[in-house]
């Protein structure tokens, strides 16, 4: 359209709407055809999006219990989760999970203790304590750690972290206590970011009435800010969980992977993700089926954690 | 300066026998490189009201807050002159502003309380201070809910969340929070400003109740509030954008709304700019 034209193409309707409803009665357009067509194409295609998400996680559980279902009705689930035997090879093949259950909660919860404070420190340290200039050299490292692929952890703990834990103990250098250093870097960065945007979204309003009130900077830390941001630290924690219970590359690089029950945190251990990787390459028939009911148990318990978060925070939603 | 004001800072008022709870002299305030407020100089009358008024932007709150030093917990803040709270001064070097926030509390536009119980939140204070034993914090706090006319609202529901309460209640529950402190001065920024008119009404009767006791200093854009409730006066005035902003008047509630001496005082209170 050529901007002669514009005028005539605007005062011809005007004239028919000055004739019912005044001079100046603005007209209300009405939605096109293809303004239409389009905001339905968009709605669907979001749906799409939506639905591929879904669409995964079902046919992921379907095919590892397709796997793995037969393992339950061939052992019995009791001898299964409960068996501490994995001894897939034997002549008389054991499939017990429960040392490797075991094991991965105790590779999980070591990290958790060593990692979560310090992430927790490093998330008020960035929120409340770090002027803008330090946190601004803080916080990328962190994000960066969270960054760095598991395989890279893998070698700084089995070249680095390996040959120290050996030397103080007297042994390799595999076990407990090199994942635990491993896992606890690894989850940090997972809660600190968590954490710090809990204690980021609390009002300041909050934080000075507790100044005004004569608090100090750590009782106003440790008594009001920390307890108002629980459920998003709780959050934070239970992803760190997660991922540390689910990480396999690391962990198969320094835990020495002895199919025997350890006896101490220095000792060689095998983890319910790690028994998977070290397996899978060889195992058939049976054994290959017990790697899948392995995988899902792993995929109940994340289902557990995830579950585990929506009910704190609806919890959380309801106390205040 | 106004001739009364400086008569005011000569001595006490007529009418008063003791001496001022605050003493501010000659104050110059900068956020950053922003001069904020120049020459304020000014006497708090004790168990009084004081309401500082103005137009958006005129640096009362800001004043208000070099009162507690609640101004220190802003980077790159920086006061000249003296604030002196019972002729000591606030901003002495090695003077606590944790103490001093203590004995001088305050009380926000928004409510603040914190996302736990309505008995926790007024325990809190005490807690802070050293109370451990739970008969005396729950002395505190039931006392402290009566003087802030929250009592029989919340008596059967102390463990219920204090985010639970309406906008009214929470501020009355943030008055009984402060006041579960025994603070000398109180410091009110806006308060009413985010409450219904009911709890207006409620706030404002509590004023009156607790000004025997505590020395009260109120922001407020609400000129009809400041008449009702206060017995003192200031008025500032930022004059230009990026100006520094002053005091212009101060003087009895009563003078300064019925004869204000100053021509820009006059504008302000009878509706012709801000």
């Amino acid at each position: 359209m050529t901007l002669r034209d514009e005028p005539a193409a605007s005062t011809a309707p005007r004239a028919d709407v000055a004739d019912s409803r005044g001079p100046d009665a603005p007209t209300l357009s009405t939605i096109s055809r293809s303004t239409y067509l389009k905001e339905a194409a968009l709605k669907n295609l979001f749906l799409v999006c939506a639905f591929v998400a879904v669409a995964a996680v079902l046919l992921i559980f379907m095919f590892v219990g397709y796997r793995g279902w037969p393992i339950f009705a061939k052992t019995g689930l009791a001898a299964f989760l409960g068996g501490l035997q994995w001894q897939p090879t034997a002549e008389q093949p054991q499939f017990g999970i429960l040392a490797l259950i075991i094991n991965s909660l105790i590779a999980t919860l070591g990290g958790l203790a060593l990692g979560a404070p310090l992430a927790v420190g490093t998330a008020v340290f960035l929120s409340e304590v770090a002027t803008p200039r330090v946190r601004e050299w803080v916080r990328p490292a962190v994000e960066l750690l969270a960054g760095i692929p598991s395989v890279v952890y893998g070698l700084f703990g089995l070249l680095a972290l390996r040959p120290i834990i050996a030397q103080a103990s007297g042994g390799l250098g595999f076990g407990f206590a090199t994942a635990w250093i491993v896992l606890a870097v690894m989850i940090l960065p997972t809660i600190a970011a968590i954490s710090e945007d809990a204690l980021r979204s609390i009002p300041s309003g909050i934080r000075e009435a507790s100044y005004a009130m004569g608090a100090t900077k750590w009782q106003t830390i440790w008594r009001v800010l920390l307890p108002a941001a629980k459920i998003g630290i709780i959050d934070a924690i239970i992803l760190g969980m997660g991922r540390a219970i689910g990480e396999t590359m690391a962990v198969v690089m320094v835990a020495g992977n002895a199919k025997v029950i350890p006896d101490g945190i220095f000792k060689p251990f095998l983890t319910l993700t790690t028994v998977i990787v070290i397996d899978m390459p060889y195992a058939s028939g049976d054994h290959r089926t017990a790697l899948f009911g392995v995988a899902i148990v792993l995929f109940l318990i994340s289902m557990a954690f995830v579950a585990a978060i929506r009910v704190i925070s609806r919890l959380g939603g309801e106390q205040s | 300066m106004s001739e009364k004001l400086a008569e005011h800072l000569a001595g006490a008022p007529s009418g008063s026998s003791q001496p001022d709870k605050f003493a501010v002299r000659k104050l110059e305030f900068y956020y950053g490189d922003f001069h904020a407020l120049t020459d304020i100089t000014v006497g708090i009358q004790r168990h009084a009201v004081t309401a500082f008024i103005g137009p958006s932007g005129c640096g009362k709150s800001t004043f208000l807050r070099t009162l507690n030093r609640m101004n220190d917990l802003i980077p790159g803040t920086r006061v000249e002159g003296s604030v002196m709270l019972d002729r000591q001064d606030v901003y002495a070097a090695g003077i606590d502003p944790v103490d001093l926030r203590r004995r001088v509390g305050m009380i926000f536009q928004q409510p603040n309380p914190f996302p736990m119980s309505i008995y926790e939140n007024v325990a809190y204070g005490p807690k802070l201070h050293g109370v451990k034993k739970k008969a005396d914090l729950d002395e505190v706090v039931e006392k402290s809910l009566q003087r802030a006319n929250l009592w029989k609202e919340v008596k059967d529901i102390l463990g219920r969340g204090g985010l639970t309460l309406s906008g009214g209640q929470q501020q009355r529950l943030c008055i009984a929070r402060v006041l579960a402190v025994e603070p000398e001065v109180l410091l009110m920024d806006e308060p009413c400003s985010a409450i219904d008119p009911t709890s207006v009404q409620k706030v404002e009767d509590l004023m009156a109740e607790l000004k025997d006791r505590i020395t009260i200093v109120i922001v407020t854009h609400n000129m009809q509030q400041a008449a009702r409730v206060s017995d003192y006066t200031a008025f500032f005035l930022q004059e230009k954008v990026n100006e520094a902003a002053e005091l212009i008047e101060f003087d009895r509630t009563a003078t300064l709304f019925t004869s204000p001496k100053d021509r820009r005082t006059e504008d302000y209170i009878t509706g012709r700019f801000g």
